[in-house]
C-alpha cells in the first residue's frame, strides 16, 4: 500500500486504523466494480423477453416471491456488494420514473460495463471511454426520436394502447391472459386518464387481490372495493343510490383531548349522566339520518349500543375503513370526509349507485363494492388467481401496464420492440462512430456493440442461436432500411415486429439508454474502494 | 478478477439446473408425502404439534397436512398454498391438486433432462390443460332441472367425498346428512348457517342432524326448562355492570351513605333495563355478554328464560335462524323484531344438557351433532364433513358433475393424447407428458388400495378407448367398473380447480431458474 514519509521516515496515518481497511486501486479497482455490475446484470439477463425465466426469491422472514420483474427481483436480493447497490437504485429509478423495462436497463449496463472492461485493458483511460459513451448514448437517444411513430388513440379506439401493453405483459407469467389483463389496464387508464392535461393519476387506480378463483376472473371495477363487511350482520347487503356520510369520528362517546374528569357523587348526577350518554348515541344516529344519509362508512369503531341504533334505524355501516381506502371513496363518491358530527351537512355526502356485499369461496370472505359513483375517476382492478404468488405477481404486472399506458398518454410516441430499437441504434451509433477523430471512436464502437446485448439476450431467451439470429436481423435493417425488423422470439415466423404489434414506448426506451449510460459513467470514474476489513 | 461477494452473508444464490434441481425435489417430496392419502384406501397421517402439550391430529386431509408442516424449500412452499387455496375456495381435492402438480414436475424433470426448454414445456402444459378442461365440459351432466335426480347426484357426490375419509364406514348416513343440511341453504354458499356441535361419546353413527338450533349452553337456575311458542330476543348488551362510557366520569363519594344510593341507582338502573327487556313481551332472552346474578333473578322472577354468554358465531345464527335482530338498545320496543320458535327446551345429549330451539321461523340454518369415541375421530369427522358440504354448496350453484374413480382423469388424459398426435414440433412431448401425468391420479389411487396399479389403468385405458365409456377404478371390487352404475360421483368444480391450479403451480415453478434465499432475519434469543 502506498504511504508518504515525512522527512524523517515516518509514514503519515491518511486513513484512520489502515490496517483494518482493504483498499483497492486503479484498474483493480475498476475491473473489480465492472465485475460486479456484470455479474448483477448476469442473474436479471435469463429473465428479459418474452421467454425470460422467473426468479425465485425468499425472504428473510421464509415468504416466498416468485417473480420476472427486474426492479423487484434486485429490491429482494439482499446485495451486499457497493457497485451492485448502485445498479439496484439504477433499476429501481427507472422502475419510478417508467415502470417498465427495468429488467432491459441493467442488462443494458452490464453489456456497457462488458464492452469498457475490454477497452480499459487496451489501455484507454477509463473517462475516455466514459465521454465517449456519453457521446453515443445522445447518438441513439436522437436516433430513436427519428425513428418513433407517433400513433393515434382517442377514448374511442384504444387498440394501439392495448397492443402495447400486451409486449409488456408478454414476459410475465400472465401472458396466458395477456390480453384482457391489457384490456382491462388500458380501460382503467383510459378512466382516470386527463386527456386534456396529458396526465394520469395512478393514485386513482386501486389494485386488490384475492386468492382464489382463476386468473380469467379478474376484472375492471368501475368503483372501489373495500375488503370489510357491514358493522352489523343484519344489515342490508345491498344499497341503490346510497348516500354515503364518510366519517372519522367514532360513534362512541367523545373523548376530550384536555384531561379531564367527571366526578359523579350523588344519584341525580349519575342519572343524568346516563341520560346524557344515551342521548348522545341518539344524537350521533339522527344527525347521520337527518342529512339524508343512506350508508355510513367511518374510519373507527362503533359502540354495541351505536351499532344497534344503526341498525335500528335502518342506515347500514362500515366500520374500521382505512385512511387510504377511505380517501378513495371519498374521491370516487365525489363526498367529503367529515371529522365531526356536528359538521355532517347534505352536501358533504358522496354518492354511489350501487353499494353491495359480495362473499368469496367457502371461508367468510366478505368485500364490499362501491359501484356506480358519482364521479367515476377512481376505479379498481380486482385480481383473482390461484395463490397468493401469483396474485403478487399479477399486481406487479399490472402495475407495469398501467406505467406503459399512462406513458403513452402522455407522450404518444412509440418504437418498435423484440430488440428493433437497439438494432437500429446500434447500427446509427456504428454508422455515427467514423466522423469522430481520437480515442472516443472506439469507445462509440463498443457502444454500439452493448445496444447489441439486448437482442442478442432475447434471442439466447428464446432458445435462438444467438449470434445467427442477430447477424440475419441485422443485415434485414440495413439492406430494407426498416427499423421494424427485431427478433421472432414467439416463433411467429416473421421479424417485421410492425406485424408482430410488438411496441415499446419512446420515454422508457430513451431513458433506459440515458440512465445505463450515467451509471456506467459513474462506476467508471471510481478508481479507488476503501472499505472496512472483514471482522 | 472475480467478484468477491455480492451478497449479504448467509444469503444463497441457487443457479440454473442446481435452482432447478432444488425445486422440484422439494415439489416432489411433496407430493409423495400427501400421495399416500389419495383415494378411498388411502392411509391416514399423524400430526404432532411442537407446542405446548404436542397435541396429536389424525388427519387425511391434504390441507390440514400440509399446513402444519415446517418447510423450507420455496418450491414446496408453492404447492402449500396451491392446497390451502384449493381449501378455501372449494373445500376438497386439496390432496389431488398437489398430486397432480407433483406429477406434472416429476414429467416435466423427465423432459428438461432430455433438453427441451422450460418455456416449450410450459406451452404444452398450458395446450393441454385447455384441452382436458374441454374434454370434461363435453362430459359433464346437468341435472338442473331435475330436483329428484340432482339430489341423488349430490348423494353420489357427498358419498365419493366422504369415502376417503374416516367417515367412510358410515358415509351413506353421512352424505345424507350432509345433503339435508345444504338443501336446507337454498343454494347460498353460507356454510355458518350450518352449526357442528361435536360431542364425544356414543359412535359416529349416532350422529344426527336437527332442523333446529342447539345452543351449547345451560339454562339459567331457576327458569323455565320448556317454553312453547317462544318470543325472543337476541342481544349483545352488558347485563352485569352497565358503565357509564363517557370518558374520564368516575364515582367519587365522601361518605359510605352515598355508596349505598349510588349502589341503589345502579341497580335501578339494571331493574328499568331489565324492565325495558321485558317490555318487549317476550319469553326468553339470549345475551351474547354475561349476565350477572341480580338482571338473572329478574329474569327468573318475571318467567323468562335468560341466556347468557352465546359467543357472537351463536347468537348471528340464532338471529338468522329466529328472524330476529340482534338488539343493543331497548327503549322503542315496537321497532325491535322478535325471533320465534314453536318450542325451546333443554336436550341431553350424552352427558351434557343442551338448549334446544325448534321450529323456528327461516329454515336456513340447521346443527349437526357429531358423535364419536374420542376428540380425535371427532376433529377428523368434522374436517370431512366440512370437506363435503363445501364441496354441496358449491355443486348446489354450479350443478355440473362428473363421474368419479378416476374417470375423469381418463377422459382428460384421452383427448390430451389426441392433441398431442396433432400437434407438431417439441410441445407435444410436453403434452403427452401431461396425460401421463394425469393418469398417475387413477394409478395412486389403485396403489393405495393395494391393487396391481399397472395392470387395471390399462385395462382402463382401453376401456376408455371406446366411445362414451363409464369406466373407473371400483376400489371395493378391486377392477374395472361402471362408474355410473356404481354411482361415483364428482363435482366439475372440483376437478376444475384442480386442474387449473395444478397446472399453474407447475407452471410458476418450471419458470425459475434461480433461487435467491436471503439470510435468515436473527432472532434474538429468548431462552
Amino acid at each position: 500500500m502506498a504511504l508518504a514519509f515525512d522527512e524523517y521516515g515516518r509514514p503519515f496515518i491518511i486513513l484512520r486504523e489502515q490496517e483494518s481497511k482493504s483498499r483497492l486501486r486503479g484498474l483493480d479497482a475498476q475491473k473489480a466494480n465492472i465485475a460486479a455490475g456484470v455479474a448483477v446484470s448476469r442473474i436479471l439477463r435469463t429473465s428479459l423477453g418474452p421467454k425470460g425465466m422467473d426468479k425465485m426469491l425468499q425472504t428473510p422472514d421464509g415468504d416466498i416471491t416468485i417473480t420476472n420483474d427486474g426492479a423487484t427481483i434486485l429490491e429482494q436480493m439482499d446485495v451486499d456488494n457497493q457497485i451492485g447497490k448502485l445498479m439496484v437504485e439504477l433499476s429501481r429509478s427507472q422502475d419510478y420514473e417508467i415502470g417498465d423495462g427495468t429488467t432491459g436497463v441493467v442488462v443494458m449496463a452490464g453489456a456497457l460495463l462488458q464492452q469498457a472492461e475490454k477497452l480499459l485493458e487496451r489501455g484507454i483511460h477509463p473517462i475516455r471511454v466514459a465521454e465517449g459513451f456519453e457521446i453515443s448514448s445522445r447518438i441513439a437517444v436522437d436516433h430513436l426520436e427519428q425513428i418513433a411513430h407517433s400513433f393515434d388513440f382517442s377514448g374511442t379506439n384504444i387498440e394501439p394502447l392495448v397492443q402495447t401493453c400486451m409486449t409488456t405483459l408478454s414476459s410475465k407469467i400472465v401472458n396466458r391472459c395477456k390480453r384482457s389483463l391489457a384490456e382491462i389496464a388500458v380501460k382503467s387508464v383510459m378512466a382516470v386518464a386527463d386527456l386534456e392535461r396529458k396526465d394520469v393519476n395512478l393514485d386513482l387506480i386501486k389494485v386488490e387481490g384475492k386468492v382464489g378463483g382463476k386468473l380469467e376472473d379478474t376484472e375492471l371495477i368501475y368503483g372501489i372495493i373495500v375488503d370489510k363487511d357491514m358493522s352489523h350482520p343484519q344489515m342490508p347487503k345491498q344499497i341503490l343510490d346510497a348516500k354515503i356520510a364518510i366519517l372519522t369520528c367514532p360513534f362512541e362517546p367523545p373523548k376530550p383531548k384536555t384531561k379531564h374528569k367527571v366526578d359523579i357523587d350523588t344519584v341525580e348526577k349519575f342519572q343524568t349522566l346516563r341520560k346524557q350518554e344515551q342521548k348522545y348515541f341518539d344524537d350521533m344516529v339522527q344527525k347521520c339520518k337527518d342529512v339524508g344519509a343512506t350508508l355510513v362508512i367511518c374510519q373507527w369503531g362503533f359502540d354495541d349500543e351505536a351499532n344497534h341504533l344503526l341498525m335500528n334505524r335502518n342506515l347500514p355501516a362500515v366500520r374500521w375503513v382505512g385512511g387510504v381506502e377511505l380517501e378513495l371513496i371519498a374521491i370516487a363518491t365525489g363526498g367529503r370526509i367529515v371529522p365531526r358530527f356536528q359538521e355532517l351537512t347534505s352536501e358533504k355526502l358522496g354518492k354511489a349507485g350501487l353499494v353491495r356485499e359480495k362473499a368469496f369461496g367457502t371461508t367468510k370472505d366478505r368485500m364490499l363494492y362501491i359501484e356506480h359513483c358519482a364521479n367515476s375517476k377512481a376505479v379498481t382492478i380486482f385480481i383473482r388467481g390461484g395463490n397468493k404468488m401469483m396474485i403478487e405477481e399479477t399486481k406487479r404486472s399490472i402495475h407495469d401496464a398501467l406505467c406503459v399506458a399512462r406513458n403513452l398518454i402522455r407522450n404518444n410516441s412509440i418504437v418498435y420492440g423484440g430488440g428493433a430499437a437497439e438494432i437500429s441504434c446500434s447500427i446509427a451509433v456504428e454508422a455515427a462512430a467514423d466522423k469522430y477523430p481520437g480515442v472516443e471512436q472506439y469507445a462509440i464502437r463498443a457502444f454500439a456493440d452493448a445496444l447489441d446485448s439486448v437482442p442478442m439476450a432475447l434471442a439466447e431467451n428464446s432458445g435462438l442461436q444467438p449470434i445467427e439470429t442477430l447477424s440475419a436481423v441485422k443485415a434485414q435493417q440495413m439492406k430494407e432500411k426498416n427499423h421494424c425488423c427485431g427478433i421472432d422470439c414467439n416463433d411467429t415466423g416473421t421479424n417485421d415486429m410492425r406485424e408482430q404489434n410488438v411496441f415499446e414506448t419512446l420515454i422508457g426506451k430513451q431513458q433506459q439508454i440515458l440512465l445505463a449510460t450515467q451509471v456506467v459513467k459513474m462506476i467508471l470514474k471510481i478508481d479507488d474502494v476503501i472499505s472496512p476489513l472483514e471482522y | 478478477m472475480a467478484v468477491e461477494k455480492l451478497f449479504k452473508d448467509e444469503a444463497t444464490e441457487e443457479k440454473g439446473e442446481r435452482a432447478r434441481m432444488a425445486s422440484f425435489v422439494g415439489a416432489m417430496a411433496i407430493a409423495d408425502l400427501v400421495k399416500t392419502t389419495l383415494g378411498p384406501k388411502g392411509m391416514d397421517k399423524i400430526l404432532q404439534s411442537t407446542g405446548r402439550g404436542h397435541s396429536v391430529t389424525v388427519t387425511n386431509d391434504g390441507a390440514t397436512i400440509l399446513k402444519s408442516l415446517h418447510i423450507d424449500n420455496p418450491a414446496a412452499k408453492v404447492l402449500i398454498d396451491i392446497s390451502k387455496v384449493q381449501d378455501d375456495e372449494v373445500g376438497d381435492g386439496t390432496t389431488s391438486v398437489v398430486v397432480l402438480a407433483g406429477e406434472l414436475l416429476r414429467e416435466a424433470e423427465k423432459l428438461v433432462g432430455s433438453k427441451i426448454h422450460p418455456m416449450t414445456i410450459i406451452s404444452g402444459y398450458r395446450m393441454a390443460s385447455d384441452c382436458a378442461r374441454k374434454a370434461l365440459l363435453d362430459r359433464v351432466k346437468d341435472n338442473k332441472d331435475n330436483a329428484e335426480k340432482f339430489r341423488s347426484d349430490l348423494m353420489r357426490i357427498a358419498m365419493t367425498t366422504l369415502s376417503s375419509k374416516i367417515l367412510s364406514q358410515d358415509k351413506e348416513h353421512f352424505a345424507k346428512l350432509a345433503v339435508d343440511a345444504v338443501m336446507r341453504l337454498k343454494g347460498s354458499t353460507n356454510l355458518e348457517s350450518i352449526q357442528i356441535i361435536k360431542k364425544a361419546g356414543g359412535s359416529l353413527k349416532d350422529s344426527f342432524l336437527d332442523e333446529g338450533f342447539i345452543l351449547d349452553k345451560k339454562i339459567g337456575l331457576g327458569q323455565p326448562k320448556r317454553i312453547e311458542n317462544a318470543n325472543i330476543l337476541v342481544a349483545n348488551t352488558a347485563m352485569d355492570t352497565d358503565k357509564v362510557k363517557i370518558y374520564g366520569a368516575r364515582v367519587r363519594v365522601d361518605s359510605m351513605a352515598k355508596v349505598a344510593q349510588i349502589e341503589g341507582a345502579e341497580k335501578e338502573k339494571m331493574r328499568e333495563k331489565v324492565q325495558k327487556i321485558i317490555g318487549h313481551g317476550i319469553n326468553c332472552f339470549v345475551n351474547r355478554q354475561l349476565i350477572y346474578n341480580f338482571p338473572e333473578e329478574l329474569f327468573a322472577d318475571a318467567g323468562i328464560l335468560a341466556i347468557e354468554h352465546a359467543d357472537f358465531d351463536g347468537i348471528e345464527r340464532l338471529a338468522l335462524v329466529t328472524g330476529g335482530e340482534i338488539a343493543s338498545t331497548f327503549d322503542n320496543p315496537e321497532s325491535v323484531k322478535l325471533g320465534h320458535c314453536k318450542l325451546i327446551e333443554e336436550i341431553m345429549i350424552g352427558e351434557d344438557k343442551l338448549i334446544h330451539f325448534s321450529g323456528v321461523e327461516m329454515g336456513q340454518a340447521c346443527t349437526i351433532v357429531l358423535r364419536g369415541a374420542s376428540f380425535h375421530v371427532l376433529d377428523e369427522a368434522e374436517r370431512s364433513l366440512h370437506d363435503a358440504l363445501c364441496v354441496l354448496s358449491q355443486t348446489v350453484n354450479d350443478s355440473r358433475v362428473l363421474l368419479g374413480g378416476g374417470w375423469p382423469e381418463m377422459v382428460m388424459a384421452k383427448a390430451v393424447d389426441e392433441l398431442a398426435r396433432k400437434t407438431p414440433g417439441k410441445k407435444s412431448h410436453a403434452i403427452e407428458a401431461f396425460s401421463r401425468a394425469l393418469i398417475a391420479i387413477p394409478t395412486t389411487i389403485a396403489d393405495n388400495a393395494g391393487l396391481d396399479s399397472a395392470e387395471l389403468v390399462a385395462q382402463l385405458r382401453a376401456e376408455h378407448h371406446k366411445e362414451e365409456s363409464n369406466a373407473g377404478i371400483d376400489v371395493i371390487t378391486g377392477s374395472v367398473g361402471d362408474m355410473s352404475a356404481l354411482g361415483i360421483s364428482e363435482a366439475f368444480k372440483v376437478k376444475q380447480a384442480v386442474l387449473l391450479s395444478a397446472t399453474e403451480a407447475a407452471e410458476m415453478i418450471l419458470r425459475v431458474d434461480e433461487i435467491i434465499t436471503c439470510a435468515p432475519r436473527k432472532r434474538e434469543d429468548r431462552m
